[in-house]
């Protein structure tokens, strides 16, 4: 049965209509006016043209994280891990500019190379605590997010603490040669936003038309039968552990030279679990990542004006996020319910 | 007699465990029957915003713990129908709770954040309380934790010992064959989902009625997950569960007391310690089971398994279909 | 109890599986329910007993209808059925089994069930330890637990499900023995085969199914010949066997140890000559799949060698194994020989890799699995998911992904769930590639397999091994008594 487009538009969008029903109805519950509770979340992302610049900001993690999440769901695995890897990233970039004195055109690669290099090793830690320790790679990432928490701020109060005094407000500001570029006056970076997109599009053909993608597949699919056809799976799941560690490690560093331009306690700020909220609603495609990255920061963008304005917690953000993607998966569940149904009666 | 302080540590430990067996025991039995409940995190910190506001609102501690179990089946129950009446991934839809029961608790919550509300009353039991060390430290709590100690005991005699608890272990292990023996398999698992979800509600109004008193942004953080660790490291029995409970609270606690004793010791080891913790447990259950498997001859390895070994229910997160 | 099938009909979507069905059964009758594979027997009586529905017709139990609609709805107005992996749960005790379902107070009371199951044990001769947990019985003894069960639930009609593929001959025997009491008490007894010397040495009567209708209905003493033209409309000339130069050793394995959770194989040797055809007989569970795995390095053994040629791979990781030319095909298709939800097209890719370094070839994996599928005569297209495949196909892709050059090729049950014409055909492929020099090593439970197409035969039972016997020499009688435990 042929769809019409109109059709599959109001099916793609469905979600979106109750997940903003929902929010209203707890909008209402928590007495705030919800027209004017979404009118300024939208007015706090599109209001100005440096709002763009600041999605443009949020956008870079959240695709270089789905993208490299992209990889390990492709494995079956889920890489709950990818927020310290984040962090691990961020530190080692800190360490990296802190510590390492040259030019621009020295440090900023090496800081990202530092970035990818702390993401990686904490990728092989995961994989290594899943395949040889049989630890379910959920809690390794779990652990090792904690970890990681703890970690920054022993540093950040500790060995790397501004020479005034440690503060909450992180570490010293790093020198100019350890700052990336940014565009005009915006806060976006070129370099960013560059990497965020290669990221998704080495991803997309990585998955599609190299051995690699089709092993990785089969692990997921059926990793008993993919060890008998010959895949090495112990060796490919660490090795997409590698990958999105990767990927995550440089939007970790980023966010240091491109962001903060310093180390802050809360360096990852949660985008590794929004980026497994990002994938899951892709459906795990790839082409769906951009649009849904560019929601998901606009509305990451636009919360925070609900404090100033309404007194109401920027968490409603977080919530529109969430409940999208859980009526996605209801949504589907109960049209292929009725299209099982029709299929039985028929 | 053992020094007043020690006692005072363990008592602690004992308070601070009682949220994690509630979630413990209330995850295990939801395991048990096939359901994976990854929403606990979430669940926990909704749970306990929602029975510290009943509770303050109503002037009731028991509005309080019945609002916040309400609230934990809820949850529970939509895990639950997702995966069976929508055959949607448990792990996935769980996940994506967490982190909206997380953002719900706070923006519910905000107007009550840091207010002082009701709170257990210290009740010591009169003749228990005066047994030497084991008395003084189990014995002079509070009612909620007292609930914890029945908890762990009526969950272990209703699986061992009970009809219901077979019929539950079945539908777990092999739902066919429950089914086969006019065992309502579906329905069944919707109802152990739901008394654990109620279970773990009632750890989280016990964090914020008990143990740590009040409402705050990301008051609990983290405990949802390390209860789900804990059913794990203990083997989906509840008394290993309850141990496992005792020894994260013992971590907890410790941390606090034993700061002052260690300046030079960075207080984030002692935040990140039980994470960390909770990883060396689960390597010790599963890589380490493994290891003994393969590696100690068979005399021994019965006594050694007993303690650190166990396998899941065998149809943990799978669907069940009927013809 | 007298059991009447009016006019059955199910479909599967296009499969039809019954078509106009009507059978009767009186009180105190053994009925055989003969057929090939995919006959519609299984179906048939799964719909007797509540598991699944009726598109239409009637059931009749002592004249009056039913419609049972869950086997616990059966089992109450008294029929019950006896699968051929009994459903019971493994991990649960032999007693916790036999009280799970009946009804009762909250507090499990032991003493009644056990007296109960003891009383049912002794009137049966069967031989259960109460408190063992399910999971370690053999199959023999999980099918006793489950009759016991359903009688002690009151069962007037009890339905088995092909219940003697592997289990022992004297558990076989103490089976056929309990079902001929039980008819003389008044229970009708349905058995369901495909072994034609086992329906007749147990059974009043017979229903011959084919392509889901009722063919015929014969009484004993019956004419295997009219039997078989019955099954399969002509009677089937017996495969010749084709003369082939043996020469060269293959693999020799000496003083071989392999352990699982279950069973050890201690002190193992064999050695198979290039071309040469060697079954594996014996119950499952007995240690040939374990050997297998071994051989093709997929478990490691404890001690011994595992020489091809003058190396030796004991030891060895996996890949060296598929390197030297050791492939196994396993008996659970899906689960563990190829990947559910890919298609025929990226398991040839993965398999073959098709394309230079990191990228995929796409186009040239499109024409070599075009090529396969019809050099194999798969009914599927590139793009199909493998899943989508019958049984019949599947086993098919799974011999055509093979390197088509092999040194040792082992099989689980090559030919299991296949119709006539399709076992065939696969035998037809694997003798050809022993004419190309390859090493055969296969199990079956069908004696008349493993005679037909092997040189020679080894029977394990219980972690024992026989010494290779000479297939075209043994008899079934033979065999039977080998698998059975003596003479090892």
């Amino acid at each position: 049965m042929k769809r019409s487009g109109v059709t599959q538009l109001a099916l793609m969008l469905s979600p979106v209509v109750v997940t903003l029903l929902f929010a209203t109805l707890i909008l209402l519950a928590a007495g705030a006016n919800p027209l004017e509770a979404f009118g300024n979340i939208l007015a706090g992302a599109f209001g100005s043209a440096k709002k763009w610049g600041d999605i443009a900001v949020v956008m870079v993690p959240l695709a270089l994280c789905a993208a490299g999440m992209l990889v390990t769901f492709a494995a079956g695995l889920w890489n709950i891990g990818v927020e310290g890897q984040i962090v691990a990233g961020a530190l080692a970039a800190t360490w990296v500019a802190l510590g390492v004195q040259g030019p621009p055109w020295l440090i900023l690669p090496l800081t990202l190379l530092a970035g990818a290099a702390g993401g990686a090793v904490l990728g092989v830690v995961i994989g290594a605590l899943r395949t040889w320790g049989r630890v379910n790679e959920i809690f390794a990432g779990l652990g090792m997010n904690f970890v990681m928490v703890a970690l920054t701020n022993y540093l950040i109060f500790g060995p790397w603490r501004p020479p005034d005094g440690a503060t909450m407000s992180g570490t010293e500001p790093f020198p100019l040669a350890a700052r990336m570029p940014m565009i005009g006056s915006s806060r976006a970076s070129l370099v960013s936003i560059g990497l965020a997109v290669a990221a998704l599009v080495i991803v997309y053909f990585l998955l599609r038309d190299t051995h690699w993608g089709l092993r990785l597949k089969a692990i997921g699919l059926n990793s008993a039968a993919a060890a008998r056809m010959g895949i090495n799976t112990h060796r490919e799941m660490i090795v997409a552990f590698v990958v999105c560690g990767l990927m995550a490690g440089i939007a970790g560093s980023l966010q240091t030279t491109a962001v903060y331009f310093r180390l802050i306690p809360q360096v990852s700020g949660g985008y590794g679990y929004l980026s497994q909220l990002v994938v899951l609603l892709s459906g795990l495609r790839a082409v769906a990542v951009p649009l849904i990255v560019f929601f998901f920061g606009a509305v990451q963008v636009g919360s925070p004006r609900l404090e100033l304005r309404m007194q109401l917690d920027s968490s409603l953000g977080g919530i529109l996020q969430a409940s999208m993607v859980l009526f996605f998966f209801l949504i589907k569940g109960w049209r292929q319910r009725l299209a099982d149904r029709k299929e039985r009666n028929a | 007699m053992l020094d007043p302080l020690v006692i005072a540590t363990l008592q602690s430990v004992v308070a601070s465990a009682s949220p994690l067996i509630f979630a413990g025991i209330g995850e295990t039995l939801t395991e048990r029957v096939g359901i994976v409940n990854l929403s606990l995190d979430g669940t926990i910190l909704l749970s306990a915003m929602a029975g510290f506001a009943a509770a303050y609102l109503g002037n009731s501690l028991l509005l309080g713990f019945f609002v916040a179990a309400v609230v934990g089946a809820l949850v529970a129950l939509v895990v639950a129908l997702s995966s069976i009446v929508l055959k949607q991934d448990q792990v996935a839809i769980g996940f994506v709770l967490t982190l909206l029961c997380a953002d719900l608790s706070s923006f519910i919550g905000l107007p009550y954040v840091r207010i002082p509300g009701p709170s257990v009353p210290y009740m010591p039991l009169g003749v228990l309380a005066s047994i030497p060390v084991l008395g003084e430290v189990f014995f002079r709590q509070n009612l909620v934790v007292y609930a914890s100690y029945v908890a762990v005991f009526l969950a272990w005699g209703w699986l061992s010992l009970t009809r219901p608890g077979l019929r539950l272990r079945s539908v777990g292990e092999r739902p066919e064959a429950a089914f086969a023996r006019g065992i309502a398999v579906n329905r069944l698992r919707y109802t152990y989902a739901a008394i654990g979800g109620a279970l773990v509600g009632i750890a989280g109004a016990s964090y914020s009625l008990s143990v740590k008193l009040g409402w705050s942004h990301r008051h609990t953080s983290g405990m949802g997950w390390i209860a789900l660790a804990i059913v794990i490291f203990g083997g989906w029995s509840p008394f290993r569960v309850a141990l496992g409970a005792y020894l994260f609270g013992a971590l907890k606690s410790l941390g606090s007391i034993l700061q002052p004793s260690y300046p030079n010791v960075p207080t984030q080891v002692f935040q990140a310690a039980p994470f960390a913790l909770m990883v060396v447990a689960l390597l010790v259950v599963g890589g380490g089971a493994a290891w003994v498997e393969r590696y100690v001859p068979a005399k021994l390895q019965r006594g050694i398994l007993a303690l650190i070994g166990g396998s899941p229910p065998a149809a943990l997160g799978k669907r069940f279909e009927q013809l | 109890m007298k059991i009447e099938l009016v006019n059955i009909h199910k479909r599967y979507g296009a499969v039809v599986a019954n078509e106009g069905v009507n059978l009767t059964i009186a009180a105190g009758e053994i009925r055989g329910l003969l057929g090939e594979n995919g006959a519609g027997k299984t179906t048939l009586m799964r719909i007797l007993s509540g598991y699944t529905f009726a598109d239409a017709g009637r059931i009749l139990l002592d004249g009056v209808e039913h419609h049972p609609s869950s086997p616990a709805d059966a089992i109450r107005v008294g029929v019950g059925m006896l699968h051929q992996d009994p459903m019971d749960v493994p991990q649960l005790s032999v007693l916790d089994n036999f009280g799970l379902g009946q009804s009762g107070g909250l507090y499990r009371r032991r003493r009644p069930m056990l007296a109960s199951l003891e009383h049912l044990c002794q009137r049966f001769g069967f031989k259960l330890d109460p408190e063992a947990v399910v999971g370690s019985l053999t199959v023999g003894e999980r099918q006793q637990l489950e009759l016991a069960r359903l009688l002690a639930l009151g069962a007037r009609t009890i339905i088995l499900d092909e219940p003697t593929t592997g289990i022992s001959a004297p558990q076989k025997a103490l089976l056929f023995d309990a079902l001929k009491h039980l008819a003389q008490e008044g229970l009708s007894v349905v058995f369901v085969s495909h072994k034609l010397d086992e329906v007749q040495s147990l059974c009043d009567s017979v229903t011959v199914l084919r392509k889901g209708r009722n063919v015929g209905e014969l009484e004993a003493p019956f004419d295997a010949d009219g039997l078989v033209h019955l099954m399969f409309g002509q009677q089937l000339p017996a495969g010749a066997r084709p003369v082939v130069p043996i020469d060269g050793g293959a693999l020799e394995v000496r003083q071989l140890s392999v352990r699982d959770h279950r069973l050890s194989l201690d002190g193992v040797d064999l050695h198979v000559r290039r071309g040469e055809v060697l079954g594996l007989a014996g119950l499952e569970g007995s240690g040939q799949q374990l050997l297998m795995q071994a051989i093709a390095g997929i478990v490691r053994p404890r001690a011994g060698s595992i020489l091809l040629g003058t190396e030796d791979l004991a030891g060895r990781p996996y890949g060296a194994f598929r390197d030297r030319g050791v492939a196994l095909v396993p008996a659970a298709r899906l689960e563990e020989g190829m990947i559910p939800g890919l298609s025929l097209r990226e398991h040839f890719a993965l398999c073959h890799h098709c394309g230079h370094g990191l990228v995929l070839d796409w186009p040239a994996a499109d024409s070599l699995t075009r090529e396969q599928i019809a050099a194999f005569h798969i009914v599927g297209q590139p793009l199909t998911a493998v899943d989508k495949l019958s049984g019949g196909n599947q086993q098919r892709a799974l011999l055509a992904l093979l390197p088509a050059e092999l040194t040792v090729l082992l099989l689980e049950h090559p030919t299991r769930g296949l119709d006539v014409s399709s076992a065939q055909w696969i035998w037809s492929n694997l003798l050809a590639r022993r004419e190309r020099g390859t090493a055969l090593i296969f199990t079956s439970t069908d004696l008349d397999e493993l005679l037909q197409y092997s040189d020679r035969i080894m029977v394990f039972s219980g972690g024992r091994v026989s010494a290779p016997v000479d297939a075209p020499t043994v008899t079934v009688q033979e065999l039977g008594y080998l698998i059975g435990g003596r003479g090892l």
